[in-house]
C-alpha cells in the first residue's frame, strides 16, 4: 500500500492531477451538480463537458508551446496568429456567394491555417536560421500579428452564417461536442509524432544541450524551425476554434493573453522553461487547470474584481507544491507517518478556500 | 566577432520591423496645416485611442466625416494604438503643427497636464471626446461622450417596466473590471432597479467580448439552469455569445430567458429584430457632428457647456426593425 502511493508520489504528473482533482472537488463539494451529465437533444450536457470543449483552442496552443519551450524556446505570437487565422477565414466566408457549401468552408479554414503555418516557418527561421532570442523573434508577430488581422478585417467584427463552419465548435458527434474532439484528435497526432519518432528525443537533446547535440549529429536547426511551423500551425487552427464559438472573427479579442495562459499550462503540467525533458500529458493536465479554474470562478460566484487574485492563488499553490524543496519535504512527511496518507490534497485544499 | 555584427544588424531589422509596425498604425494621414484665416478652413487635431473594437470603428469614421473638408474642416488625424505616450507625442506634434483646436480621446485618464498647458500656452482649445481625463477643467473647453450610468439607468428602468415587482432571477455578464463603462453601467442600474422584485442570482465579467459572455453564460446555466428568467449584459456583443449558450442549453433566448444589453451594434440590433434579445440602450458612437459643432463654437469665442452629452436612443424590436436598414455600424 505505502510502496504503491510512494511510487504515485514520485511520478511527477501526479502534482497537477492531483491539484485538477482538488480543484473539481472544491466545485463538487460546493454544488454536487457540477458533475452531473445529462442527455440533452441526443448530446452530453453538464459543466465537466463544457470544460472539455472550452479548452479545446489552448490545447492546440498549449501542445505546440511545449515542443517549443522543450526546444528552450518560446512562442509569444499564438494570440496573434489565432486573430489572423480566424480573420482570414471569416472573411473568405463573409465574402463567398455561398457560405454554406463545405467545400468553401473548408477552402477558407485551409487558407486561414496555411497562413499562421507560414508566420509560424518565419517565427522558425529568426530563431533557428538567425539565431534571434525567441522571446523577441516571437514579440515581432505578437505585435504585429494583431495589426494584420485588424487591418483584414477593417476593425470591425465580422460575423458569418454558415452551418458547417459552425459545426466545428458547435456540433456534435456521437453526444460529443467536435471542439473537443478536434482537442483529442491534436493530442493523439502530437503524441505520436513524438513519441512514436525520434522526434521526442531530439527535441529534448537539444533543449538539455544544444552544442551537445549539434556535436552528436542532431539537425537541430531543422526542428526547432519545423516546431515554431507546428506551433503556428496548432495556433491557426485554434484560431479557427475560436471564431466558429462564436461565428465572428474578433480581432481584438481573439487568443487575446493565450501565449501567457499557455505557457503556464506548460508550467503547471512540470515543463521546465529552461527546456529539455518536456511532458504532454502534463501539459493537457495543465489546460484542464485553467479551464476548470475558469469555471470555477463562475460557478463559485467569486465576484469579478476577486477574480485574478484568486486565480492567481490557486496557481501559486500548484506552481509551490511542484518545487522540489516542496516535495521532498512532502515525501519526508509521507514516510515518517506509517498510518494515514496525507496526500497533498488536504492542503492544497485548505489554501485554495484560505 | 563578426557573426556577433550580423546577429546584431538583424537585431535592429526585427526592431524596426516591431517599431514600423506601431508607427503604421499611429502615422498621421494628413500632414502640413493651414492656418484658419487663410481660406477659413479650421485644421483639426484628432488624437484617437486607436482601433480596439467595432464601436471605436463607427466612432472614428464619424469624426472623419464630420470633419471633411467638404464642412469646412482640416483634419490632421492619428490613433495611438491605445499607448499613451503616442497619444501625447501626437498631441506635441499638433502643437507644433499649429492646429487651430484638439480633439483627444484620452488612451488613458492621468499624464494629460503637462500638454494640455502647452497647448494653452499656444492658445489651442482642447476638446475631449469620449473619455474623461483626471486634468484641471481649466484645460480643456469642453467634454464630449456618452453616459454609461444613464444608459445603465435606462436599461434598469425597461426591466423594472417589463417584471414589475414580479420576483424575477436575474444574471449579469459584467464589462471589464475597472472599466468607467462598466462600472458606471452598473451603478446606474442598480440604481433604477431598486425595489423592484428583481433577484441578483450572479454576476461575473465577461470582458466586453462574444467568447467571455459565452462561456460566463455557460457557467451561469450550469449552476443556475432554468431558473434564470432574465439577463443583464453591459454590451452587445457578450449577449450574443450568451445567446449562443442559451441556445445550447436547449432554452430559448428572448423567450425563457429575457435579455436586455446595451449598444446597439448592427449585430445585436439584428438579433432584437428577431427577438432573441428584448431591448438594446444606445450607446452612441457617432458624436462627429456635435463634436465638430462644439469645437467651431468654442473657435467663435461662444461659451458652451463644459461636459455635454450624445443623445443615446433605446430600441424594442420593432424600432429595431426600423433603424436596421439606415444602421451604419
Amino acid at each position: 500500500m505505502t510502496s504503491w502511493l510512494k511510487n504515485l508520489m514520485k511520478k511527477r504528473i501526479m502534482w497537477p492531477v492531483g491539484a485538477l482533482v482538488v480543484l473539481i472537488l472544491v466545485n463538487v463539494l460546493y454544488r454536487p451538480s457540477f458533475l452531473k451529465i445529462t442527455v440533452l437533444d441526443g448530446r452530453f450536457y453538464g459543466s465537466l463537458m463544457d470544460i472539455l470543449r472550452n479548452s479545446a483552442p489552448l490545447m492546440l496552443v498549449s501542445l505546440g508551446m511545449c515542443l517549443v519551450i522543450a526546444t528552450r524556446g518560446i512562442d509569444l505570437s499564438v494570440g496573434s496568429q489565432m486573430a489572423i487565422s480566424g480573420a482570414v477565414a471569416l472573411t473568405i466566408i463573409s465574402h463567398s456567394p455561398t457560405p454554406n457549401s463545405l467545400a468553401t468552408v473548408l477552402g477558407a479554414i485551409g487558407v486561414g491555417v496555411l497562413i499562421t503555418l507560414l508566420f509560424g516557418i518565419w517565427n522558425g527561421f529568426l530563431v533557428a536560421l538567425l539565431g534571434i532570442q525567441p522571446i523577441i523573434a516571437t514579440l515581432v508577430l505578437w505585435l504585429a500579428g494583431r495589426g494584420i488581422a485588424l487591418l483584414i478585417t477593417g476593425g470591425f467584427i465580422t460575423t458569418i452564417n454558415s452551418a458547417p463552419y459552425k459545426t466545428i465548435a458547435q456540433g456534435n458527434v456521437l453526444g460529443f461536442p467536435v471542439e473537443f474532439l478536434i482537442g483529442l484528435a491534436a493530442i493523439i497526432v502530437v503524441v505520436l509524432l513524438v513519441r512514436r519518432t525520434a522526434l521526442g528525443v531530439l527535441t529534448e537533446a537539444i533543449g538539455i544541450n544544444p552544442a551537445a547535440s549539434r556535436l552528436a549529429g542532431v539537425r537541430s536547426r531543422g526542428i526547432i524551425w519545423s516546431l515554431y511551423g507546428l506551433s503556428g500551425l496548432l495556433a491557426g487552427v485554434a484560431g479557427i476554434l475560436y471564431s466558429s464559438n462564436i461565428m465572428a472573427a474578433d480581432s481584438n479579442a481573439a487568443g487575446n493573453g493565450i501565449e501567457l495562459d499557455a505557457i503556464l499550462a506548460v508550467v503547471l503540467g512540470g515543463t521546465s522553461l529552461a527546456g529539455g525533458k518536456f511532458t504532454l500529458g502534463g501539459t493537457v493536465v495543465g489546460v484542464f487547470i485553467i479551464q476548470t479554474l475558469a469555471s470555477t470562478v463562475t460557478f463559485l460566484g467569486v465576484p469579478s474584481a476577486n477574480v485574478s487574485v484568486f486565480k492567481a492563488a490557486v496557481v501559486i499553490v500548484v506552481v509551490v507544491s511542484q518545487a522540489p524543496m516542496v516535495r521532498n519535504w512532502f515525501g519526508r512527511q509521507f514516510r515518517s507517518s506509517k498510518t494515514a496518507s496525507p496526500t497533498a490534497t488536504p492542503v492544497a485544499m485548505e489554501r485554495t478556500a484560505a | 566577432m563578426k557573426k556577433k555584427f550580423v546577429t546584431g544588424v538583424l537585431m535592429a531589422g526585427a526592431m524596426a520591423l516591431v517599431l514600423s509596425g506601431c508607427s503604421s498604425t499611429s502615422s498621421t494621414t494628413t500632414a502640413g496645416a493651414t492656418t484658419a484665416a487663410a481660406g477659413k478652413v479650421i485644421t483639426v487635431g484628432f488624437a484617437q485611442t486607436g482601433s480596439e473594437s467595432g464601436w471605436r470603428a463607427a466612432n472614428t469614421e464619424s469624426m472623419k466625416t464630420a470633419f471633411s473638408e467638404a464642412n469646412g474642416f482640416k483634419l490632421v488625424f492619428n490613433a495611438a494604438d491605445n499607448k499613451p505616450e503616442a497619444q501625447i507625442a501626437a498631441v506635441h506634434s499638433f502643437i507644433n503643427q499649429k492646429v487651430d483646436a484638439i480633439v483627444i480621446a484620452a488612451v488613458v485618464t492621468t499624464g494629460w497636464d503637462d500638454v494640455l498647458k502647452e497647448a494653452q500656452a499656444a492658445k489651442i482649445p482642447v476638446i475631449l471626446e469620449d473619455r474623461t481625463i483626471d486634468a484641471d477643467p481649466s484645460l480643456y473647453a469642453a467634454w464630449f461622450g456618452d453616459d454609461f450610468n444613464k444608459e445603465g439607468k435606462t436599461a434598469g428602468e425597461w426591466v423594472v417596466k417589463t417584471f414589475g415587482s414580479t420576483p424575477t432571477n436575474m444574471v449579469v455578464l459584467e464589462g471589464t473590471t475597472g472599466s468607467s463603462a462598466a462600472t458606471d453601467r452598473t451603478t446606474g442600474f442598480n440604481a433604477a432597479i431598486k425595489g423592484s422584485g428583481i433577484v441578483q442570482l450572479a454576476s461575473q465579467t465577461g470582458d466586453f467580448t462574444r467568447a467571455g459572455g459565452k462561456t460566463v453564460m455557460e457557467g451561469f446555466l450550469q449552476k443556475y439552469g432554468k431558473t434564470i428568467q432574465l439577463l443583464f449584459a453591459q454590451n452587445d456583443d457578450m449577449g450574443l455569445g450568451a445567446i449562443d449558450a442559451i441556445e445550447a442549453a436547449g432554452l430559448k433566448p428572448g423567450v425563457d430567458i429575457k435579455i436586455v444589453t446595451i449598444d446597439a451594434t448592427k449585430d445585436g440590433m439584428t438579433a432584437l429584430s428577431v427577438g432573441k434579445i428584448n431591448y438594446i440602450v444606445e450607446c452612441q458612437p457617432l458624436l462627429g457632428d456635435q463634436v465638430a459643432k462644439t469645437v467651431k463654437d468654442v473657435l467663435a469665442g461662444k461659451t458652451v457647456e463644459k461636459m455635454q452629452y450624445g443623445v443615446d436612443g433605446a430600441f424594442d424590436q420593432a424600432q429595431a426593425l426600423a433603424a436596421l436598414p439606415t444602421r451604419k455600424y
